[in-house]
């Protein structure tokens, strides 16, 4: 496409034909205020919704004022972002959103963090200068995983093309009119009622607080408190490559050992890792691969493909959406609850105290997984595997409530034997990770050769939907990737409707970029960057690591001969295996 | 073999029949029948004659005698008095409120003799269920001729020449959005009826459709062989059944007769029409939003570009005209650009409907030539104002329309003038107000309108206009501050300026306009918390004169607060604390001794 030239403030740009006059601005180096768009081109997330009108400009011959995140810049076009009528309307929008906002700052779950708030103050507002004040009321809504506050929502209608243009789900559409226009799932049903599969990533999107996590952060504090309990936490794998964000550091940047030293001088009594649970998740899943993959070459054409079952948006998702392929997702539970079910049982038998003493907290980039801990297949006669789930925003407000400076510590090691894995069990923090760590057993198990290469370059990247052959000693596995549960749909429909491409095993992550994107991550605000940064940070640490397959962990090793016997034995099945349940639509 | 020598027509449009004018129908077929003059009296249901003030209506052809506020149990004299007899039935003729005199002959009427009738030409003329005396009327003769004898250019350049403008309110060249959807090329373009009447004074689509509905079906025809569309959707609200029932049998007949569906009249030329139904929103008449919920989502609208002509409905090039604009185009093809163009001002060509209401004699619909001066529509079409009081201003285009005053009474009606004015053409509502009228009030009455009617997507509209009509409380209720009356004046300068559809961007328009003209009512109601028009109870205090008062405690009686105190035979007061100004005391007084102010 040709390009076209604009004038902006005076400046003259060219820029490719379809570009915005948004686009146009930002060549020209004037950085016009938005708030309702949001342009995640690498996950296919683009909100032009045009609905708060923050960022109209003046284009001449034009009769208002034009919103200038959705209208195209046309060859000759003058635009002017700062005159005073510019400056006017988007002072005035901006009362207006204000005048119908709570105004409890002080105690919002989103201050700092808030887009609205950042905008109020780089326009210099010092008043509101108009004199309704009628506020849109609509009732609270809290799931296990999030809280609608609805009366903060500004209609930037963010989440909601995240939930039906990306996700593909469909939880959430504007509803009622004018004043008291809303965003709510149909009929105004609770969120936890409805598809809603608590991926979060409207949360992870929406400009101000309304939509936040359900916080557990006072909860830990009140175990760590207890005298009578010993309180373990987990933390998965993409949380060291970005809880440093929280404290200053760049994107990507990796502070594993600090965050352990952190949990530690919160009172943490054993600091594990997320990533042995990984390393367990690909023995178990690898193993019923392989034997899958036995049955499916021996002509049971329903063996395969598989589906990893670690994340449980998806495994939501897969349950309202897709009910006639149930039996396909792997059995293996996820690394969250392998390693609950193996803290409660295996650990605290060697610490020889009942599980109901044992306080088992998960740090998650995630939402749902606050939901699936809940789920009742994952407790014994009441007591749950997992006790308290809280997000990387949220241990980072823990760590900053305790008065630790997460940069200034010194790196320490988890403990053992739950706090020692291998790079392919960090490598579960991003899309592709899974899969590759899976192929990385299942190889050498299944050919008995040790790997020539273990970097499965074919698996990686960041394109939502990825299919790639992986040569297993002369078998060639097709291996489907998709992050996002829009790609994810387009990849089960395929599969649903006579997988012509002949997959044999499936990953799927809910987040666009995978749990490195999760929605209990620190906020992007927008810049995918920070997504790639951390996806780079993963990879970097599984090079790094001395072992990098997770049949080699010797923690691993040592649980199967101690304590659970074989992948997929008895004990292996009744701990770390489950079963889905059909979810009805509404 | 019936041979008629006379017509008697019975309007069946909704007012009408809600007024069982069916039931008059079917008395004047039995007397007719009981006369045995089935073969010589055709008895017609009919569309809308627009004058809705008087209805029902019953007109005799060929004389042209025009029976007004007719019941089921006039037909028997009808029939005996003015069929078999030849006498007419004067009491049941229609009195110029002006001249106080009968006038039989509709012709001779006021109400008629300034309209020119061309989208309303067969409306209170031919049974619209009949698509026999549609083609009678020249009917579909314009969709042969164009499929026969004419190139999809050749109709659009007629549309374009004719200088005929969307009638919905935007007054988009027709030709023009016709020719750029013809020039994008899809593999399925789509015309589509914007049938989404919401303005609530206005219901000039409606009686189209109830009157005429074979017009529409065959210019969305024309309009689908111009820009090679062989699907037409209308988009037409739910609450307007007879229109729908009308709408229905019309396409069905024509797909009868081969005038819709495949291989029209042997062209090669397929087309078909089907309906969608909308709610009833405000904001679906705005062509995005109308897409939007024809396509089963929230009924809101996106920013243009992309305009329906390169993506409308499901994407594809669609072009949205609305009936009114439809109903024209028949006859322009027939009559010819030249026609049409001779019509009307500068650069409004044709004819305008408008459905005149409030305070005026003649509330109906009317249809007057582009230019026509509002005195014309006011006085002459319109017989004044009711009750003769005095003229205060006339509130056109619906509710986000402006206030015109008695300094615009000359002003010729047109988009461009209406505009110029503050105000805008929209959908051809006109409601006259008298001096009664508060025009605060008035301006709060529409803002509270399209607040509520607002879809709530973008924020000047979804809280400007909450704040505006918040405000607006305010000063009615006496509460108001000068500082108010710039805060209005932002506001509504910046909605305008900055709302994304036509509906925030025109929501101010009547503050602004009542603004300017009728400041002195504001700073009235701020300044002296008084409202001159005497509307606003908040404002008002009803006062016994001691002078006046003979103590007849009547009103003591009909008080329902107990607001009233004294003593037989003397003086009473009114306690203002206790008064909740219903003005129960004011009616009763036989002895003016109770004053507002």
């Amino acid at each position: 496409m040709s390009d076209i030239k604009v004038v902006i403030d005076n400046k003259e740009v060219l820029v490719p034909s379809g570009s915005t006059i948004l686009d146009a601005t930002k060549k020209a180096g004037v950085h016009v205020p938005t708030l309702c768009h949001l342009d995640l081109h690498d996950t296919k997330m683009v909100n032009q919704a045009a609905s708060c009108r923050v960022c109209v400009v003046e284009v001449d011959g034009r009769r208002n004022l034009a919103p200038s995140c959705a209208t195209p810049a046309t060859n000759g076009m003058v635009v002017r972002t700062n005159s005073m009528r510019v400056l006017e309307a988007r002072k005035t929008v901006l009362e207006l959103l204000i005048s119908d906002h709570p105004k409890d700052c002080l105690s919002c779950a989103k201050a700092g963090e808030c887009e609205l708030q950042d905008l109020a103050e780089r326009c210099g507002l010092r008043q509101i200068g108009i004199t309704g004040d009628a506020q849109s009321t609509y009732k609270k809504d809290i799931t296990r995983s999030l809280i609608r506050d609805m009366d903060k929502c500004i209609m930037c209608r963010r989440c909601e093309t995240m939930c039906n243009t990306v996700q593909e789900v469909g939880a959430l559409s504007g509803i009622n009119r004018g004043f008291n226009a809303v965003i709510s799932p149909a009929f105004e049903l609770p969120m936890g009622e409805t598809v809603c599969t608590h991926c979060g990533q409207c949360v992870a999107v929406c400009p101000t607080g309304a939509l936040t996590e359900n916080d557990a952060t006072w909860e830990v504090v009140q175990a760590l408190a207890d005298p009578e309990k010993v309180v373990v936490v987990q933390t998965a794998p993409a949380v060291r490559v970005a809880i440093g964000e929280e404290f200053g550091r760049e994107p990507g940047s990796i502070v594993t050992g600090q965050m352990v030293t952190a949990l530690r001088q919160l009172g943490f009594d054993h600091v594990f890792d997320t990533d042995f649970a990984a390393d367990l998740t690909i023995l178990e899943e690898g193993t019923e691969l392989l034997g899958r993959l036995e049955a499916f070459l021996g002509g049971d054409a329903k063996a395969l493909p598989i589906l990893t079952s670690c994340c449980p948006a998806w495994v939501n998702f897969i349950e309202s959406q897709f009910p006639e392929l149930i039996d396909i997702p792997s059995t293996a539970k996820s690394p969250q609850q392998m390693f609950g079910a193996i803290a409660k049982t295996y650990f605290a038998e060697k610490l020889n105290i009942p599980r109901e003493k044992m306080v088992v907290v998960s740090v998650m980039p995630c939402l749902a997984k606050k939901y699936e801990a809940t789920r009742k297949e994952f407790s014994v006669d009441g007591n749950p595997d997992i006790d308290i789930v809280i997000s990387t925003r949220e241990l980072g407000q823990l760590i900053k409530h305790a008065n630790i400076e997460l940069t200034a510590l010194e790196e320490t090691e988890f403990d053992n034997p739950l706090g020692m894995s291998t790079g392919a069990g960090v490598i579960f923090g991003t899309t592709g990770g899974v899969i590759e760590a899976a192929v990385r057993t299942a190889y050498e198990v299944y050919t008995k050769k040790p790997l020539p290469k273990i970097d499965f370059e074919e698996l990686r990247g960041f394109e939502g939907v990825r299919v790639a052959a992986v040569d297993v000693d002369g078998l060639m596995l097709n291996i489907g990737i998709a992050h996002g549960l829009g790609n994810a749909r387009a990849l089960l429909t395929e599969v649903r409707d006579g997988n012509p491409r002949n997959l044999h095993a499936i990953e799927v992550m809910a987040c666009p970029g995978g749990c490195i994107g999760g929605a209990g991550q620190p906020y992007h605000h927008g810049n995918s960057d920070i997504i790639k940064k951390r996806q780079a940070a993963i990879y970097q640490i599984d090079k790094d690591m001395p072992i990098r397959k997770s049949h080699e962990n010797p923690a691993i090793t040592e649980i199967y001969e101690a304590y659970l016997g074989k992948p997929m034995g008895e004990l292996s099945h009744k701990l770390l295996h489950t079963h889905y349940h059909i979810k009805d639509k509404v | 073999m019936a041979n008629y020598t006379m017509h008697m027509l019975v309007c069946s449009g909704t007012g009408c029949k809600s007024a069982e004018s069916d039931l008059i129908t079917a008395n004047l077929e039995k007397y007719v029948a009981e006369a045995n003059m089935t073969d010589e009296v055709q008895v017609l249901k009919t569309g809308c004659f627009g004058f809705c003030e008087k209805g029902p209506v019953v007109k005799i052809l060929p004389d042209n005698t025009f029976y007004v506020q007719v019941t089921p149990d006039d037909a028997e004299e009808i029939v005996n008095e003015h069929i078999i007899k030849g006498r007419k039935v004067e009491r049941l003729l229609f009195v110029d409120p002006k001249t106080e005199k009968m006038v039989s002959d509709s012709k001779k009427m006021d109400f008629y003799k300034k309209q020119l009738r061309i989208a309303l030409r067969n409306c209170g003329l031919i049974d619209p269920d009949n698509i026999d005396e549609y083609i009678a009327r020249d009917g579909y003769h314009a969709l042969g001729m164009a499929l026969t004898e004419m190139t999809p250019q050749d109709v659009i350049k007629v549309v374009k020449d004719s200088g005929l403008r969307g009638r919905g309110g935007g007054g988009f060249p027709t030709g023009l959005k016709w020719e750029i959807a013809s020039k994008n090329d899809a593999d399925q373009k789509y015309v589509v009826c914007n049938a989404d009447e919401g303005d609530p004074g206005a219901f000039m689509d409606r009686s189209i459709l109830e009157g005429d509905p074979h017009s529409v079906v065959e210019a969305m025809a024309i309009c689908g062989y111009s820009m090679g569309a062989t699907i037409g959707k209308v988009y037409i609200r739910a609450e307007y059944p007879l229109a729908i029932k009308r709408l229905e049998k019309a396409i069905e007949d024509a797909r009868e007769y081969g005038l819709l569906g495949k291989d029209i009249m042997g062209t090669g030329f397929d087309f078909d029409i089907e309906l969608t139904f909308g709610a009833g929103a405000f904001v679906c008449g705005e062509e995005t939003a109308l897409i939007h919920s024809m396509e089963g989502e929230r009924g809101e609208p996106t920013t243009k570009p992309p305009f329906p002509a390169e993506s409308g409905y499901w994407g594809k090039p669609t072009n949205v005209n609305n009936v009114e604009t439809f109903a024209n185009v028949p006859v322009i093809l027939l009559k010819g650009a030249d026609w049409f163009s001779s019509i009307g001002s500068e650069k409004s060509k044709g004819t305008k409907v408008f459905a005149l209401a409030g305070k005026i004699n003649n509330v109906g619909l009317i249809e007057v030539p582009m230019g026509t001066t509002l005195r014309e529509v006011i006085y002459d079409i319109g017989g004044g104002i009711k009750d003769g009081k005095k003229f205060k201003a006339v509130q056109t285009g619906g509710p986000s329309g402006g206030c015109l005053t008695v300094d615009d009474l000359d002003t010729p009606i047109d988009y461009e003038n209406l505009i110029a004015k503050g105000s805008m053409m929209g959908s051809g509502g006109m409601i006259v107000m008298d001096e009664d009228d508060c025009m605060p009030a008035v301006a709060k009455f529409y803002l509270e309108f399209t607040e509520e009617e607002s879809c709530g997507k973008c924020t000047p509209c979804r809280v400007g206009t909450k704040r505006l009509s918040e405000l607006l409380e305010l000063i009615t209720d006496g509460k108001g501050k000068m500082e108010h009356l710039d805060e209005l004046k932002r506001l509504s300068r910046v909605i305008k300026d900055t709302a994304l559809c036509g509906l925030g961007q025109t929501a101010p328009n009547p503050v602004l306009s009542t603004m300017e003209a009728f400041w002195d009512e504001y700073i009235a109601h701020i300044k002296d918390g008084r409202c001159p028009a005497g509307q606003c109870t908040n404002l008002l205090q009803y006062i016994i004169s001691e002078a006046k008062c003979v103590g007849c405690t009547a009103c003591v009686r009909v008080c329902p607060t107990n607001a009233i105190t004294g003593t037989v035979k003397k003086p009473h007061v009114i306690d203002q604390a206790k008064c909740i100004k219903c003005g129960a005391c004011y009616d009763k007084c036989k002895f003016e001794a109770i004053s507002k102010q």
